[in-house]
Parts: C-alpha cells; sequence; structure tokens
C-alpha cells in the first residue's frame, strides 16, 4: 500500500500525460502540473524541454520556486517573440488549468458570465485558442465539481473536440490528451471524442465523480485505478522537486 | 538628429480617440513615465493595445480607454489585475481580447504594412464571436484550401516602449531578458517615442551589451525620453527589479475606494515625473 498524498497521485498523473513526448517544450501551470512535468522530464521523459518561466530553456530541473535561479544551467533562449514560433509550429504540450470544461473539452479560463460584462474576469483568452489548434493540450482541475465540468462552458477559450472537428484541416492538429483532477483521470476516447472516466484515484468512486460533473461522462465496464506513484517517484517529488509541499496545498488529502 | 523630448511632449501631440501601443508584457519594462503623463492628461476615448499589465490597469481604471486590445492584463506576480477586472465587470470598456499570439500578428502586419496576417489561432473559439464585428477569416488560394483567421493589421497613432538605454538619436536597447514586441509597436505607429533609463553617446552603447540587444534602430523612433526609474512600478531589469511592495499596495486599492482615492492622489496627482521619482525616494 502507498502511502502516496493526492496531491502526489495527481503530480505522476500529471507526469504520464507527456509519455511519449519526446523533444517536446512542455509546459505546466500550478503546482501540481508543474512537478508532474519535471517528475516526467527526470525519469521517463528525459528529453523535455522546460522555460525558466522567464526567457529562457533550462538543462537543469530546478525544485518548485526556483525557476529563475542564478544558478540556472540555460541551454536556449525563447524570448516571447519566438514562444509563437514553437507553438504554433506544433512542439509543446501544454497543460494549462481549466475554470469550466464541457464533455467534449471545451475549456473556459477567459471569463464567467456574458464575456461583454463578465460576472468575473479571469485570465482572458491567453494562448489557448492558439495553442488548443496547434499542438497537444492537457487540463488540471484541482477542484473537480459540477461547477468546473460543465454542460456548457460561458465563453470558449480552448476549443474542444466538436468544435476542431468541425473545422475541417485546421483542425488536424487538435489534440486534448488528457484531464487530470483531484478525483481521477479523464481522456476523449470514444468514438465522438466524449470525455471519458480513464481512471480513478485510491479512494474515489465513480459514484462521487458522476455526482460532481455536471455533464455524463462516458464510463465503461470496471474503471481502472490511477497509476500509484512508485517509491523512487515519490523521493522526487518530496525530496527533489517540492521539499516546501506545495502540492498538498494545492490539492488537500 | 537630436530627437530628445519629454513626457509632456510627446503626451501632447495624442488627441481623444487615438490609438495607442504601450510595450513590455504584463508588470514588466512598461513606460509608465508615459502612462502617467497620459493620466496627468485631459485625453479620453482612447483604443489601448497592449499585453496589458498596470498599464492597462491604471488607464482603464482612470476613464481613459474606449476600448482595449488585448489578449490578457496581469500583474504577473498577481496574476489578474484586479483593477482591469473590476472595470471589465463593470462593462465600462469595450474589450477586444484576443489569442496572445493574433495580438502580435495583427501588430505585425500593420508593421509590414499588410492588411492581415492568417492564422489557425482564434478558429473554434469564442475569439471569433466576441470579437465577430472585428475579425474575419480568409480561404487559401493553394490547393490546401483551409480557412484561416485573418487577423487584421493594428495600426497605431502612437507608440511608446521602455528600452534601457537609447541615443538621442533614437538608436535604443534592451539589457534584460527579453525584448518582447517592442519593435513591432514601434513598426506599427505612425509616431514612436522610447524611454530609457539612461541616455548614453551612440559610440558607448555596445558597452553595455552585444550588438544583439540593439533592437530599435533610429529609423523606428521619433522621440527620445530620458526616464531613470521610469518603468516602475513594474521591472526593469538589469536596472531594477519590480517594486513588488508598491505593486501590491496598487493593487489592495482595487477592493477600497477610498484607499484608491488616496493612492491616486499620492502618487498620480503630481506635477511632474520628477515630483513622483522625488516622492518615491522619499518613501524608501
Amino acid at each position: 500500500m502507498s502511502d502516496a498524498s493526492r496531491a502526489e497521485v495527481c503530480a505522476v498523473a500529471v507526469a504520464e500525460v507527456f509519455r511519449g513526448d519526446g523533444e517536446r517544450l512542455a509546459s505546466a501551470f500550478g503546482a501540481v502540473p508543474t512537478i508532474g512535468a519535471r517528475l516526467a522530464r527526470l525519469t521517463f521523459e528525459p528529453d523535455l524541454l522546460m522555460t525558466d518561466g522567464v526567457a529562457f530553456l533550462r538543462a537543469d530541473v530546478p525544485p518548485l520556486g526556483a525557476e529563475a535561479g542564478d544558478d540556472a544551467v540555460v541551454e536556449g533562449w525563447l524570448p516571447f517573440r519566438s514562444v509563437f514560433d514553437l507553438l504554433w509550429n506544433g512542439r509543446r504540450h501544454v497543460v494549462m488549468t481549466a475554470s469550466q470544461i464541457d464533455r467534449y473539452g471545451n475549456h473556459n479560463f477567459a471569463c464567467i458570465g456574458p464575456h461583454e460584462k463578465p460576472r468575473a474576469q479571469l485570465l482572458g483568452m491567453r494562448g489557448a485558442p492558439g495553442n488548443t489548434l496547434c499542438h497537444p493540450t492537457s487540463y488540471w482541475v484541482p477542484n473537480h465539481s459540477s461547477k468546473v465540468f460543465v454542460e456548457k462552458v460561458d465563453v470558449v477559450s480552448g476549443v474542444g473536440y466538436d468544435r476542431a472537428r468541425a473545422l475541417g484541416p485546421a483542425g488536424r492538429f487538435h489534440e486534448i490528451r488528457r484531464v487530470v483532477s483531484n478525483l481521477g483521470v479523464f481522456d476523449f476516447a470514444t468514438p465522438d471524442n466524449r470525455m471519458r472516466l480513464a481512471s480513478l484515484h485510491p479512494g474515489v468512486s465513480v459514484d462521487e465523480v458522476v455526482e460532481q460533473t455536471g455533464f455524463e461522462l462516458a464510463i465503461d465496464g470496471d474503471v481502472p485505478p490511477t497509476r500509484l506513484p512508485e517509491a523512487e517517484e515519490l523521493r522526487l517529488v518530496r525530496e527533489v522537486l517540492d521539499p516546501r509541499g506545495a502540492r498538498d496545498r494545492e490539492v488537500v488529502g | 538628429m537630436d530627437k530628445r523630448t519629454t513626457e509632456r511632449e510627446a503626451v501632447g501631440e495624442l488627441r481623444d480617440g487615438m490609438t495607442i501601443g504601450i510595450g513590455g508584457w504584463g508588470s514588466r519594462r512598461k513606460p509608465m513615465s508615459v502612462v502617467r503623463e497620459i493620466l496627468r492628461s485631459d485625453l479620453k476615448d482612447l483604443t489601448l493595445v497592449s499585453y496589458g499589465g498596470p498599464d492597462a490597469g491604471l488607464l482603464c481604471k482612470a476613464g481613459k480607454v474606449r476600448r482595449i486590445i488585448y489578449g490578457f492584463v496581469s500583474l504577473d506576480s498577481i496574476p489578474l489585475e484586479p483593477h482591469f477586472r473590476a472595470v471589465r465587470q463593470a462593462g465600462a470598456v469595450e474589450a477586444v481580447e484576443l489569442d496572445e499570439g493574433m495580438l502580435q500578428w495583427g501588430l505585425y502586419a500593420a508593421a509590414l504594412r499588410l492588411p492581415f496576417l492568417p492564422t489557425r489561432a482564434g478558429l473554434g473559439s469564442d475569439v471569433m464571436t466576441v470579437n465577430a464585428d472585428w475579425l474575419r477569416t480568409v480561404r487559401s488560394p493553394y490547393d490546401d484550401g483551409e480557412e484561416l483567421v485573418a487577423v487584421p493589421a493594428i495600426e497605431l497613432d502612437a507608440a511608446f516602449v521602455h528600452m534601457n538605454r537609447a541615443d538621442a538619436r533614437g538608436n535604443a536597447q534592451f539589457l534584460g531578458p527579453d525584448p518582447y514586441f517592442d519593435d513591432l509597436y514601434c513598426l506599427a505607429a505612425k509616431r514612436r517615442f522610447v524611454s530609457c533609463e539612461r541616455l548614453v553617446e551612440t559610440g558607448d552603447l555596445l558597452k553595455g551589451g552585444s550588438a544583439h540587444t540593439l533592437k530599435l534602430n533610429r529609423s523606428m523612433v521619433d522621440g527620445v525620453i530620458e526616464a531613470p526609474g521610469g518603468a516602475h512600478f513594474t521591472e526593469c531589469p538589469p536596472d531594477y527589479g519590480r517594486d513588488e511592495a508598491f505593486q501590491k499596495e496598487y493593487a489592495a486599492t482595487a477592493k477600497d475606494p477610498d484607499a484608491w482615492e488616496r493612492f491616486f492622489e499620492t502618487w498620480l496627482t503630481l506635477d511632474s515625473e520628477a515630483d513622483y521619482q522625488r516622492r518615491l525616494k522619499e518613501r524608501a
């Protein structure tokens, strides 16, 4: 029996979304996604590229919070003027946060309420429209609820499968790899790319996920458990990547 | 040609309703001394084009802006700009909210004097619906026939950017990690102003950094403003970092009209940038 916390299970689930990516820029927002991306880099995806959060590609892997440290081993320069070249070229996989997401992976972190006069202005469109059409995207939801997993998002910032399909050839680089929440892992491996419950974190039931989701999930047969962290992964997370325990403040339990 | 000028003269050229671009990114290397001068002016109904930071928050909050063209407005260490949020939530500005890459493309199209540049970014998202009166698509004339977004040129009446060094002729240098899009703002604008931390002799420019840091040449600049501390409270490395304490105080005033009133009185009603810098020194 693993003594991994829920946040540590989530970090490994995020690491898994990068499996097979090779020499791609791995971008992640939030504590758990950042730990997950770095864990993948330190274990099974050593060729991933990462930035220092400013303008440089870092060859070494810093702990959380030390991204732009003076001791960085710089392997490249990626100012904002070059960022969209790389993104639209496709060699990136981003894990973005989602304020709302629907069954086809349409995503919103721009605002809540009508766009002309929102109840809450959030991040704005940022790069989500281009990201989702140009390179693989995954999502991180630390607070799985029917307020986040909704029937219809207020504003589409990141493009989902139904809308991407309707674009024809312009949608051919679209891929939403996975959604990782504090309850489980979700993918779109269904005939019409509706969101599917791919695995459950330890201690979470199918009923709980269904209850906390505002649309009908695809659920086929017995849902497998999310892979538990291995001993070496737990050591890396606890001692190397996040010694201060930021992960357990982002996800409780 | 000696292009030295002042914030007051440069802002004095602006007229109500103009479209102005402000360089930098978020709370990084923003021409804040110029923003403060605009706040001192009677200007109104501006269209602001910005990778937005406190420039957007302050100008929108102070009622200078009718329309803003942006991808985000952030203070970096404070992810959401609270004054901008309040203005948006009051429906007090017209918002042309784009994908960040589309904004680059619109400035680049204007810089190249093209009507538009094509991209996939935006297709399928609500960028296309919330900006339906502004954005159109275009079909590739080649065999692929792909339909793409035609991001219209974002032509600027005036551009303001802040650099670390410049000479009096308008050659300008960034010494921090990122040039952002400052050259595109200048190329996209009819009138181009660079403020700088320090004016130097042309022959001394390369003492500060390699030739690669000379991002603006003098053909791209009409006026040079020496403004030490001019990016405050945003960061301007290597000259100085962000004044996080000041930024925090600024952000906190969004929750409290009285605090905003006091902040505005203290910092933004001063007669000149020199007074602002003097008061900052007294504060320290």
